[in-house]
């Protein structure tokens, strides 16, 4: 209200609407308290911002000096000389076998989901339940519980263990993000297909997985990145039974991981190990922030398709 | 088809039973001596084959409860930014950025948290402990830097991501309509955000806030690197601690005897109880909002 028309009305005088608006001392405030909140706000992402550069430069600057091509194609030698190559294999080995199992397990779950369950199924909102509750295992459960099932009765850790337990990770985040993009998948061309008398299935396989290929891809990514990052179910599944320093890919062995690589140099008491360490931390956080960005470049592109 | 995605879904559920199943017939031993006892008792000492799981759930409860009251107003603060206040081209950067902190694997924040957080931590405990120190949980500053508190720190930033990202989208929701309703009555941007913003949204953050208590409650590696492991419980925040994930983390690949082990699978069990429990609460306060719209 302004100080003009306030005056007005304490002294009864009649409202004058065409009198200048001015800010009273309360309008003051108000403004100061929003300013305030949105300055708060911007520095509260400036923080987030600079806490990633934070974590980013104290990796990269710890192993920037381990880094060579030398120390991505050669096996470690010694307790601190050498490289990642075994590491780095192993994990791919271990990921890309977990990746086998959870990947079309997850898909089918969110076609079901969407698909071929109701908008009103009990069913369905039980599973969303269940892949919440999945999702929300702590990853060292998950470690333990496939140690009871795998490990206990086969007498020996291997990557097989560490594999099962990597697709028990990644599969509610699968799940969860094909059914987000065939949501998203326009129900025209499932109503167009139903018009051509073409069945369920074959509607999903010749149009709406086609379709929603993009984004499932950016969510087999993410999750794919995610596994690779995991320590917690390699450490109780697969963090013995393998030489470090020779490459052993059978997979019902023990299999080296650049995680576990990680977790156990730093234990050792040699500088240079822990250099060592630092190098293979750098190249783990390179290889998922740029699996991260690819997949978010490939959502962007296929979002930009699906015209939404 | 159908059979195969609902055998897909079958399974599923079967997985999470049998997580639980397993959990129970390997703790059996632990179970079966310590009882319900054990989630109170603050015991731990698997050399004398007494275990207690009191002061593992006591620092996994403290460190998580800092992360939680750290990261919820940063997180809302940074979802209101992203939501209200930053330019298109701003936005379009910064929130992808926010996101890769969730990206970060676990073990490079314990692996970070213990050579960069804990050296400022260092400086910055007795700075805290002199000014608030009157209160006890700000005690005498630990001489490493490795206490609940830095492990609070970690969590933090490992669960700003989920509530800012979780959040902003929420915000992104509310209807412009309402907002544009308010700012036409002459409401400030705060008294949109307090009136309209956050009132019909309140629901969605509590559950996002919720999810990320449970992704800290369960959070092992990392812990397990700045908490110290000393099974004690210190009313100081700067004193070393232990917490029940990061306790299985550090023990479990070298137990004492067969009791230890399935004294670690009954904190598996309980710990897994919880974190079902904060689930399956984040869920239900959502409510009436489509979580299965959500992002992460």
């Amino acid at each position: 209200m302004s100080a003009v028309s306030e005056t007005a009305r304490l002294e009864g005088m009649p409202f004058d609407p065409t009198a200048p608006l001015t800010p009273s001392g309360n309008l003051r405030r108000r403004a100061a308290v929003s300013r305030l909140v949105q300055i708060t706000a911007t520095a509260a992402a400036v923080f987030a911002v600079v806490v990633l550069v934070i974590v980013c430069y104290g990796v990269a600057s710890r192993g920037a000096s381990a880094l060579s091509l030398g120390f991505v194609i050669h096996n470690p030698s010694g307790l601190a000389g050498g490289g990642i190559f075994n590491s780095l294999l192993g994990t791919l080995e271990i990921v890309a076998f977990g990746a086998l199992i959870a990947l079309p397990i997850g898909i089918l779950t969110g076609l079901y989901l969407t698909e071929f369950a109701g908008p009103r199924s009990k069913t369905a909102s039980a599973l969303r339940l269940a892949l919440d509750v999945m999702a929300g295992l702590p990853t060292i459960i998950v470690g333990l519980f496939v140690y009871g099932l795998i490990v206990i009765p086969q007498h020996r850790q291997s990557g097989f263990a560490g594999g099962i337990a990597l697709a028990i990770v990644m599969l509610p985040l699968m799940a969860r993000s094909s059914q987000e993009v065939l949501l998203l998948v326009p129900s025209s061309l499932r109503e167009a297909a139903d018009a051509l008398g073409v069945n369920r299935w074959r509607a999903v396989v010749s149009v709406i997985l086609p379709a929603a290929f993009g984004g499932i891809l950016t969510g087999a990514i993410l999750a794919t990145a995610r596994a690779a990052g995991e320590t917690a179910p390699l450490l109780i599944c697969d963090s013995i039974g393998f030489n470090p320093l020779t490459t052993s890919l059978n997979l019902f062995h023990g299999v080296p991981s650049v995680s576990m690589f990680i977790y156990q140099s730093y234990d050792l008491p040699l500088a240079q190990a822990v250099t060592r360490a630092w190098g293979a931390a750098f190249v783990l956080m390179m290889l998922i922030l740029i699996a991260n960005v690819l997949a978010r470049l490939i959502l962007a592109r296929s979002r930009a398709k699906m015209g939404r | 088809m159908f059979g195969l995605c609902a055998l897909a879904g079958v399974l599923v559920v079967l997985t999470l039973v049998d997580v639980v199943y397993q959990l129970i017939s390997n703790g059996q031993p632990a179970i079966s001596k310590f009882g319900l006892g054990f989630v109170t008792s603050t015991k731990w000492q698997p050399n004398f084959h007494v275990e207690g799981a009191g002061a593992l759930l006591y620092g996994t409860a403290v460190s998580s409860l800092i992360a939680v009251v750290l990261a919820t107003p940063l997180g809302i603060a940074i979802a209101l930014y992203l939501s209200m206040m930053a330019p298109g081209r701003v936005r379009a950067v910064v929130g992808p950025l926010v996101e890769l902190l969730a990206a970060v694997p676990s073990i490079i924040y314990g692996f970070w948290g213990l050579v960069v957080l804990v050296p400022f931590i260092d400086s910055l405990e007795p700075g805290l402990h002199s000014a608030l120190g009157f209160i006890p949980v700000f005690g005498p500053a630990s001489p490493i830097g490795i206490s609940v508190f830095t492990a609070g720190l970690v969590l933090t930033v490992m669960i700003l991501p989920i509530i800012s990202a979780l959040s902003r989208d929420l915000f992104l929701t509310v209807p412009a309509e309402l907002k544009d309703g308010a700012a036409a009555l002459g409401a400030t941007q705060w008294e949109i955000i307090r009136g309209i913003v956050l009132p019909t949204t309140v629901s969605g953050v509590s559950a996002a806030v919720v999810l990320g208590l449970g992704r800290a409650l369960g959070e092992a590696i990392a812990v397990s690197f700045v908490i110290g492991d000393v099974t004690a419980i210190h009313p100081s925040l700067f004193d070393p601690g232990s917490s029940a994930a990061a306790e299985i983390a550090n023990q479990f690949p070298s137990p004492v005897d067969p009791l230890h082990t399935a004294a670690m699978f009954y904190v598996g069990l309980v710990l897994v109880v919880i974190c079902i429990f904060t689930s399956v609460a984040s869920r239900m306060i959502a409510g009436r909002f489509d979580v299965t719209r959500r992002v992460i």
